[in-house]
């Protein structure tokens, strides 16, 4: 090998790693899902009469199928916990600082997980929030942009 | 309402994509350099003298450092294949396909490829292939300037000298 060569450098270049899956959802989720499209939100009532939003076939706490019926819930609800993002990442829901929270909503007796587009100062457990649709709904989670605080406007 | 939107959501896309910076290390970055001058270099290992292509540095099977380097042949022998039907993005080579482990002339493992240049029903474990290059002008650090190995016409390898390395 030549000295030339010996110098060469180290090569490096972008890997990405993409699985582009689509994954089918169950006649449960597919209730909820065709109801996000329809700018509604629905959950489950369990054997028990408590309500899962989002639903899921076999209540938790039982393992019990649940029922089939399916009750319109919020659209506003109550901020159960939070937790603040300070620096979003690409994929994240909001590109500026936003807060994941358990969001219960009007009534739901468990919580959804989802964003949170408010203030800092002012977002707290047992805050009232409503969502914010996007213009375009297609049947997925994101279908809901966000929440926001019901105080907001 | 048209029919379509009335149908309900069946499925959800939930895409995974994980982007890294991949550093190919100083074995893997000499071959890349040696691909862009239209060779194949690989390294022996010391101990068991086996040469690997591509090379990674150091032997799996003894534990030593791999540091003398040898250029291999771009022909070799079929070791092993399978027939791909299915699109994928990165991968610009007219459907159906064969995925080939092609065991290089001067190398102990194969090397990851595609055949083209022979139907399908052709491609058999001892065929002799060699390398299609790129143009010289495109020649690059990157495995995309071999674009896939084709029949050469020698005789075909009997299966008794591959069975080492199946």
């Amino acid at each position: 090998m030549s000295r030339q060569s010996e110098a060469q450098e180290i090569l490096s270049a972008p890997h990405v790693l993409e699985y582009p899956y689509r994954r089918s959802v169950g006649p449960v989720l597919s209730r909820f899902f065709t109801a996000l499209r329809d700018r509604r939100i629905v959950g489950v009532e369990t054997k028990s009469g408590r309500v899962l939003c989002p639903p899921a076939e076999a209540d938790p706490e039982t393992g019990a199928t649940v029922s089939d019926r399916y009750v319109e819930v919020g659209p506003g609800g109550v901020v159960e916990s939070w937790t603040w993002v300070t620096r979003p990442r690409e994929k994240q829901p909001l590109s500026k600082p936003f807060a994941y929270a358990l969001i219960r909503l009007d009534g739901a007796d468990t919580a959804l997980l989802h964003a949170v587009d408010a203030d800092p100062t002012r977002l707290r457990t047992g805050a009232r929030v409503r969502p914010r649709w996007r213009a375009e709904t297609i049947g997925e989670i994101g279908d809901i942009e966000c929440f926001e605080l019901e105080t907001s406007r | 309402m048209s029919d379509t939107e009335r149908e309900p959501v069946r499925s959800i896309k939930t895409p995974m994509r994980l982007t890294y910076d991949y550093t190919a290390g100083t074995a893997t970055s000499r071959f890349l350099h040696g691909i862009a001058e239209g060779r194949i270099l690989g390294q022996r290992c010391p101990v068991c003298t086996k040469v690997y292509v591509p090379p990674r540095g150091s032997c799996p099977r003894c534990a030593v450092a791999t540091e003398e380097e040898v250029q291999v042949s771009d022909r070799g022998t079929i070791l092993t294949f399978a027939i791909v039907r299915v699109p994928s993005e990165n991968l610009d080579v007219p459907l159906p396909f064969a995925c080939v482990h092609v065991l290089l002339d001067g190398a102990d493992v194969p090397f990851f490829s595609v055949v083209q240049g022979c139907a399908l029903d052709e491609v058999r474990i001892g065929m002799r292939v060699g390398a299609a290059w790129v143009e010289k002008e495109q020649l690059a650090p990157t495995l995309q300037s071999i674009r896939w190995f084709e029949p050469t016409g020698e005789p075909d390898v009997p299966f008794d000298q591959l069975r080492e390395h199946l």
